[in-house]
């Protein structure tokens, strides 16, 4: 159910798969080839480019075939501050995400039930932010929060902000971005698991002498985990590899540096290849474990 | 929930969570009107101009140009592809399930760097020239999962039987597809193609690893960022909003409509 929550009907299962043969297989083919030509050997080209050496009669950024594990430990300890802050603030967006979200996907999911178009406009504002371009978007909050901004002129005034400080540049604007650009991803999941949240069991817990907060805890939040494991998901494992928002001509600048801004400047900027290479093969590595626990837990039916 | 507050409590929260998710597409919309010149940092007062005049910038209208161009051809064949497996993963029986579930998924779970970076790489080796062509080609690949998960979800809730009272009627298995199937799994394939095309227009990061010197409308705004973006990148950046608002709005509004008078005759 995790990517369901974008498509606009709800699975209702008429039919369990029964039909079998040749068919199948035609229609399958020409797309899971296709991912298999241009998504699973570009991530082997990853992992055998992380393992390039140097040319040694070459120009720099000239790398010859090789099997140079020590790259890895070379990047480890190269950027490890980096590693730690994409975990860091894809913690902190990904808390400040749920706790945003979570009021709000209850108001549409279970108070707005009795009137379906306020559900479904309320829906349309909650994605409103993917048809303004991501990059736009996010340098308007930039433009917001700048320096001679009236928003931080007025911080200022009010003691919040020190005089010489400003906002632009710090973790916490980082963070700000990184939670609004990705807080769609997290209130639609939530959404389609408190949208069949049965309301009696509510009921039932009240009657029982149970506080509201008791019935939240109890009732509520178990009964919408399976919102809130892929929400998490599929908020975390985007803003943990972004470079966008952390990066200096957006909102962050060299100190908030993501692993996601060392890939690309390793790549597109220095042309480090196998530097680039082994440290997007650690992101990724990262995130399928986090997928294997997931698949662990609910299986692979409801991946999709 | 004896006390008052839920009442009031949550509305409000919803309408103030729904300012915060607005405030940067006003701001947007606001400085597309800035009389500006190069940049577009401060207010200088109300032009129609830079909606009059779009394409005086230069480079804006050929990069808007190129990413509906990359949008249009990926979401056709991501589209396609992407119909299809949906329709064998509802439908039919097959070996090697949790695995094509899996390779179905981990495009959408993948970090665009990574995946933009190991394309990039395999061009690299194979000496693949850089540009609009492998732009595409990357797009495809995320835009199909996202079709897979839409239109599967339009397939599940097909009703077979009507299917197979196509076939009492003596229709043949290519009449049944395109005069029942089809029509009846359009609207998901629609709403599919619909964020397909979106996907595609505003990815920025595979983009940038496979675009040689080709421009589009994101790698626009990008290099422009260090000096300020001009007022005209926000004239398209609203107008393509408002399209797809107008047009979401209008596919549910329809489909709302055709509720009530499904309810109505029965």
């Amino acid at each position: 159910m995790a990517f369901a929550a974008f498509s606009s009907s709800k699975p209702k299962g008429f039919s369990k798969p029964t039909k079998s043969g040749k068919v199948a297989i035609a229609l399958l083919a020409p797309g899971l080839a296709y991912l298999g030509v241009f998504f699973l050997t570009p991530l082997i080209a990853l992992i055998m480019v992380s393992l390039q050496a140097p040319d040694p009669d070459g120009f720099i950024g000239d790398y010859v075939a090789a099997f140079e594990i020590n790259n890895y430990f070379v990047v480890i300890s190269d950027y490890f501050p980096q590693m730690m802050r994409s975990f860091l603030y894809a913690l902190a967006a990904t808390i400040l995400a749920l706790v945003i979200s979570y009021p709000l996907a209850y108001f549409i999911g279970v108070k707005a039930r009795p009137y379906p178009l306020l559900q479904k406009l309320m829906l349309t504002l909650v994605i409103a932010p993917f048809f303004i371009s991501f990059l736009l978007r996010t340098l308007a909050w930039k433009q917001i929060f700048s320096n001679e901004s009236w928003v931080v002129t007025t911080l200022q005034q009010l003691g919040l902000l020190e005089s010489d400080q400003y906002v632009v540049g710090t973790p916490f604007m980082v963070i700000f971005g990184l939670t609004y650009n990705f807080i769609p991803f997290m209130t639609l999941p939530l959404y389609t698991s408190l949208e069949r949240l049965d309301t009696r069991y509510l009921e039932a817990g009240s009657d029982l002498y149970a506080s509201p907060s008791r019935v939240f805890r109890k009732v509520t939040i178990p009964l919408s985990m399976p919102g809130i494991i892929s929400g998490t998901l599929l908020t975390f494992i985007p803003i943990a590899g972004d470079y966008i928002n952390a990066s200096g001509d957006f909102l962050g600048s060299s100190s908030t540096a993501m692993i996601g801004n060392v890939i690309e400047s390793n790549y597109l900027i220095s042309n480090d290849y196998p530097a680039a290479s082994a440290l997007s093969v650690l992101l990724m590595g990262a995130i399928l474990i986090l997928v294997a626990g997931y698949v662990k837990k609910s299986g692979t039916e409801d991946l999709l | 929930m004896k006390f008052s507050l839920g009442k009031y409590a949550f509305p409000l929260y919803a309408v103030l969570a729904f300012i915060y998710l607005l405030i940067p597409i006003g701001y947007t919309f606001v400085f597309s009107f800035n009389d500006s010149l190069k940049t577009n940092l401060i207010w200088r007062g109300f032009t129609l101009d830079k909606w009059t005049n779009v394409c005086d910038r230069e480079g804006v209208c050929e990069a808007f140009g190129n990413s509906v161009l990359i949008g249009v051809v990926s979401t056709i064949v991501a589209t396609a592809l992407g119909t299809m497996i949906a329709i064998a993963l509802v439908r039919y029986r097959f070996k090697f399930r949790r695995s094509t579930n899996l390779l179905l998924f981990l495009p959408m779970a993948t970090p665009e760097v990574v995946l933009g970076a190991g394309l990039a790489s395999q061009f690299f080796s194979l000496g693949v020239q850089k540009g609009i062509g492998t732009i595409i080609l990357g797009h495809i690949v995320f835009c199909l999962s996202f079709v897979v998960v839409t239109v599967k979800a339009r397939v599940a809730s097909l009703d077979p039987v009507l299917e197979e009272a196509g076939k009492d009627l003596y229709a043949n298995p290519r009449q049944v597809f395109w005069k029942i199937t089809f029509p009846l799994l359009l609207p998901g394939i629609a709403a599919a193609a619909l964020l397909s095309f979106a996907l595609s227009f505003d990815d920025f990061i595979i983009t940038n690893f496979n675009a040689g010197a080709d421009m589009t409308f994101p790698r626009y705004v990008f290099t422009a960022a260090a000096r300020g973006v001009p007022a005209e990148a926000n004239v398209i950046g609203s107008a393509v909003f408002i399209a797809a608002i107008l047009l979401v709005l209008a596919t549910q509004i329809n489909g709302e409509r055709k509720r009530r008078s499904l309810l109505k005759k029965h």
